[in-house]
Formats: C-alpha cells, structure tokens, sequence
C-alpha cells in the first residue's frame, strides 16, 4: 500500500495535533503550554497546504498559511509576555497558581 | 518515502518537545520541529510560506522562547498534571483515532487539475486582502505583547501572593499590639 502526497500530510497533520493536544492537557508550565501550541499550528499548516496542493491551489492555502504563522506567532509573543509577568508577579509559571487567584 | 520519513522525524522531534525536562530543551526540539516543517511545505510546492516558516517560527520564536525562559528561568513544576497522565494519553489517542477515522477514508480524491490557479500576488492582495488587515492589527498588538516581555520586571516573590499578605497582615498585628501595650503603660 502506498500512500499518496495527501495521505503523508494527514499523517503528519493528525500526529502533530494528537501530540500537541496531548502536551496541552499533560503539561502546567505556561511555557510548555505555548510550546504545545505551536506544534498544533505546525500541524494545521501543514494541512492548509496539503489541501491547497491537493484541489490546485496551492497559492491559496499559501495566503492562508500566512495568516495562521502571523497569528501563531503574535499568540506565541503575547503567551510568553504573560508568563514573564506572571512569574515575576506570582513566582511561578503553574497555570493551576492562577486559576486560584480571586479578584 | 523521503517525505514519509520527514514526517515520522517531525513527529518523534515534537514528542521530545512535549517530554523534555528542560524548558530550553523544549525550544529547541520546537525550533527542529519548524524547521522540518518548513521542509516538509517546500516539498509540498509552498515556497513561500516555507520560507516564512524556517524564518519565523524557526528563528524568531526560538530566539523569543529563549529570552523568555531566561528570564523566568526553568524552575520544574513538582505537583502532577490535573488529569493524570495515562488519561491525557488515552484522551490524545482517542483524539488521533477519531480524526484519522473521520480524515482518512474522505482524503483518497483525485487531484482537482481543472481548477485554474491565480498567481500569489494576486491571491493575497486582491482576494485575501481582508486577510492583510488582520494581519496589521495582529503585528500592531504583537509589538505590544513585546513590550510588556521587555518592560521592567520587579524580584520574584519569595513565596505565594497569599502568604506574602498573611505577613504583612501579622506585621501590623504585632504593631497595633504593641502599641495598645504601650498605651496602657503610660496610662498607668
């Protein structure tokens, strides 16, 4: 059985979402919760331009994977902003710390 | 199954940057994550974005992974995870199991070879270009973001929020205590 481009990219699509929907629940860190992140967006790029390859139009799921890098990266940016704060604020990265703060 | 064997490198560089200890590790493991990525959209005939994807998330981000973690340093988090680890792994799997059981059976289709394709530039300004102003307020509130991880930083606290009121609280305890017996000293 051979698989074909498409498949290939799905493989890695579903890996790396399974991967980062993993570490999104696993880990407490912010940090590590930005980096999960990211590899979920790696994955949906990789299916954006899977799916534009496979209907000929690669040029449009080029656009359209621009976008998400802007936005993962923006998110990226303003997560690690957070955490800096947080943890010069809080002395600590653990997300449960903050569930706990009341107002 | 040169591509194939990008991808299963890809996918075992991403589950070392979920398991690693360190979180400089972690980066890193991302940066060859993206990097791998970027040759995996080359391949795929994304150029462009390939491009884009080796500069920024493989460079940029991992610069800014590694000036954040040095400044909030890589103290490890002793309590365990909320769902405890065998169920994040099932609950993962299930979710794997589940979108390759929806995906894959609709992904075998022929290549839509009609479809006559636009050039890039054309694509992005003209029919995306709503696109492009979404773009400007992202970058707009990502230099923002920015600002707030190099704005200036007060010394951690030694401990919890809670407990650096409780003492304080304590602090002024003693002092109206103090007081009052002072008071009364001289009352008398």
């Amino acid at each position: 059985m051979s698989l074909s481009l498409f498949n290939i990219a799905l493989v890695g699509l579903i890996g790396l979402l399974g991967i980062g929907f993993y570490g999104l629940m696993a880990s407490r860190n912010l940090i590590r919760i930005i980096v999960a992140l990211q590899i979920m967006v790696k994955g949906a790029l990789l299916g954006l331009i899977a799916a534009g390859q496979v209907n000929g139009q690669v040029n449009l799921g080029q656009s359209m994977a621009l976008t998400v890098i802007v936005a993962d990266t923006i998110v990226a940016v303003m997560g690690m902003a957070l955490g800096v704060q947080i943890r010069a604020r809080l002395g600590t990265l653990d997300v449960r710390a903050l569930s706990r703060l009341r107002g | 199954m040169l591509l194939f064997s990008l991808v299963v490198v890809t996918l075992i560089c991403a589950v070392q940057a979920i398991r690693a200890k360190q979180l400089i590790t972690s980066s890193l493991w991302l940066a060859l994550v993206s990097a791998l990525c970027s040759v995996l959209l080359f391949m795929y005939g994304a150029h462009l974005v390939a491009v884009i994807e080796l500069s920024v998330g493989a460079g940029l981000v991992t610069v800014l992974f590694v000036f954040a973690i040095n400044m909030v340093g890589d103290d490890p988090i002793e309590t365990k995870p909320v769902p405890p680890r065998w169920l994040g792994m099932g609950l993962a799997l299930l979710f794997i199991f589940l979108l390759g059981w929806y995906v894959l059976p609709g992904s075998i289709v022929s290549s839509a070879s009609a479809v006559v394709e636009q050039p890039m530039s054309e694509v992005l300004w003209q029919q995306r270009g709503i696109d492009l102003v979404v773009q400007v307020v992202l970058i707009f509130s990502g230099v923002l973001g920015l600002l707030g991880l190099l704005a200036e930083v007060k010394a951690p606290l030694e401990g919890s929020v809670a407990s650096e009121v409780l003492s304080r609280r304590e602090d002024e305890m003693k002092a109206m205590e103090s007081q009052y017996l002072s008071g009364q000293e001289t009352s008398r």
